[in-house]
């Protein structure tokens, strides 16, 4: 286990590595000087290249990237050019809105993917079944910024239960903070656990035609048992798989849901960072969501050798 | 033995084939022209002229909607193409080549490709290029790449530990062969669940990246547009902000359940233990 864990770290280092020189390169290409762009039509050259030097925009791209990645370890991601504050304050303002919101929501993902998956799979071919397959069907299928404004139009509009929009801040306290984000993240987490609900469902279906199931009925054990006891841990692995997968859906869908709420997070900062041609701003915040994503798998691996022993053995 | 036809893949193919043709359809006819705005008929209601009624521009909804369904359907589809063809092979390659230098390398990419969610990918590409819909197939297409990968060479891994799959290899045969032969037809029903989750997820990716802005641009209609625009008139009007959500879950749905219904008819494991 711990020569398959410095393996794993090692090419998570690799992984993070490569990302960086890739955000970094795309970043590159983009056509335009964000120098001359921050100074208008009218700028003097001379003031241009002073503030081409003062953003750290000469030299080769190499000698830039290893300043941008060097700094990214200090956890300094530049300074942005439009709000001429370090991008890292930026974005500790915003991820505090984001993190909890991806959050939150992958918490309900899996607090009501696991037990619809598990009754469904138990009770396969049965009415609860039915009902379990038609409603995540349905789940699956809605649009989560869709089914955001709906609810923004039943619970804000019409019953006014929530707001229909707006952060009021962690220091309005942790309850007013939750509930400002409580509707975007059931909208975040219905079609997620919709579908992880049925990988759940297939997958603990697949793993209770195995031999070792029949040969656990064999010995006695009821199909609860068996269930519980072998099909569960086995049939855990795709489900893992999909959960990985659906973080960086998560992020990416906090992103757009933030659009519906008005929610100050990470989405709202790159889109205007995006218009303003804040490349630095950019560059930082799709790092760090990259970083997120990357960081996720590498647990989803370490837990991939944890369910499976056979998977760590062979390399 | 020849198998009854699942219900719920005739009930999600009439269901897709009907947006399919009205996709089509609104290449040759739409009831009104959905470039041309008409003021005067601004949000009427649903009419015999127009059946749907009209939005904000006083746009027949209905054209809309069938032009819209272009947008998507196209682009959801050739975002699973791209994946497909690159993801599968490379799965099915790092599968074959457990542990070894090409394993670690197909799937550290992957790793690399799947760390950016396509609306990232987007955001990076329209930076570079500006905002359509060709980029939004480029951006979905490259997200589906390592979920292809990933779900072929999971599948394709548990299998090379079976029984049948060491007897393949007793009898002589290459891992090209044995992957084409017998990985891959066995690994069928999980892609084509993929497939489907990919081809459902592509609509609503591109709905999403329309919705901020990323998509098909104006005056393409697409679904997802359509709902930005009417998320402001959501209290006033909010018959525009439902009918384009209708259309994505109604095709969405109807794709789910052809791909169920495809797996159920495919997968003989599971036409067995029905019986």
């Amino acid at each position: 286990m711990i020569r398959y864990l410095a393996r794993r770290l090692l090419s998570l280092a690799l992984s993070l590595i490569a990302a960086s020189i890739v955000i970094f390169a795309v970043i590159e290409i983009i056509p335009g000087d964000p120098a001359a762009y921050m100074l208008g039509l009218n700028a003097s050259p001379e003031a241009v290249a002073a503030l081409r030097d003062q953003l750290g925009l000469n030299g080769t791209a190499f000698s830039r990237y290893l300043d941008w990645a060097g700094g990214l370890l200090q956890g300094d991601f530049g300074q942005s050019y439009t709000y001429r504050v370090p991008v890292a304050e930026l974005i500790g303002e915003r991820i505090q809105v984001s993190l909890p919101l991806a959050a939150y929501a992958l918490v309900l993902t899996v607090l009501i993917a696991f037990p619809v998956g598990l009754i469904a799979a138990a009770r396969r071919g049965r009415p609860a079944d039915w009902g379990i397959m038609a409603a995540t069907q349905l789940g699956i299928a809605i649009p989560n910024f869709w089914f955001a404004m709906l609810l923004v139009l039943l619970f804000a509009v019409k019953l006014h239960w929530f707001s229909a929009g707006g952060f009021p801040g962690w220091e309005g306290g942790l309850a007013a903070g939750l509930k400002a984000l409580t509707l975007p993240a059931i909208a975040l987490a219905l079609p997620q656990a919709s579908i992880l609900a049925r990988v759940m469902r297939s997958s603990l279906i697949d793993t209770l035609h195995q031999d070792y199931i029949r040969t656990a009925r064999a010995k006695g054990l009821t199909r609860r048992q068996a269930l519980l006891r072998h099909a569960l841990r086995n049939g855990l692995i795709p489900v893992l798989t999909i959960m990985g997968l659906q973080f960086s859906f998560l992020l990416a869908g906090a992103i757009i849901i933030e659009n519906v709420f008005f929610l100050p997070g990470l989405g709202r900062l790159i889109f205007q960072a995006i218009t303003q041609r804040d490349l630095i701003v950019v560059e930082g915040v799709v790092m760090l969501l990259v970083f997120a994503v990357i960081v996720v798998n590498f647990m989803v691996d370490i837990a991939y050798g944890a369910a499976d022993p056979r998977l760590r053995r062979r390399r | 033995m020849r198998a009854r036809l699942p219900l719920q893949l005739l009930i999600g193919a009439a269901i897709f084939a009907a947006f399919a043709l009205a996709a089509l359809v609104s290449f040759l006819w739409v009831p009104h022209d959905v470039t041309a705005l008409n003021i005067a008929a601004k949000l009427a209601p649903p009419s015999r002229e127009y059946p749907l009624g009209t939005d904000h521009f006083g746009r027949d909804m209905l054209s809309m909607l069938m032009v819209g369904a272009r947008t998507s359907i196209a682009v959801a589809i050739l975002a699973v193409g791209i994946g497909m063809l690159a993801g599968v092979p490379l799965g099915l390659w790092a599968a074959a080549r457990r542990g070894s230098l090409i394993d670690e390398i197909i799937m550290r990419g992957n790793d690399l490709v799947f760390a950016f969610p396509s609306l990232v990918i987007a955001i990076l590409i329209t930076a570079v290029f500006g905002p359509s819909a060709t980029n939004a197939i480029i951006a979905i297409g490259i997200f589906n790449i390592p979920v292809f990968a990933r779900v072929s060479r999971g599948a394709a891994l548990s299998l090379w530990t079976r029984d049948f799959i060491m007897a393949a290899r007793v009898a002589g045969k290459r891992a090209f062969r044995i992957s084409l032969e017998h990985i891959l037809p066995n690994i069928a029903n999980v892609l084509i669940v993929q497939g489907t989750i990919q081809f459902s997820l592509g609509i609503l990716a591109e709905a999403g990246l329309s919705y901020v802005g990323l998509g098909a641009q104006p005056p393409t209609p697409s679904w997802g547009r359509m709902l930005a625009e009417a998320q402001t008139m959501i209290y006033t009007a909010p018959r525009l902000a439902i009918l384009p959500g209708l259309a994505i879950v109604l095709a969405v749905l109807g794709l789910n359940l052809m791909g169920d219904g495809l797996r159920d008819l495919l997968d003989p494991r599971l036409r067995r233990a029905r019986q």
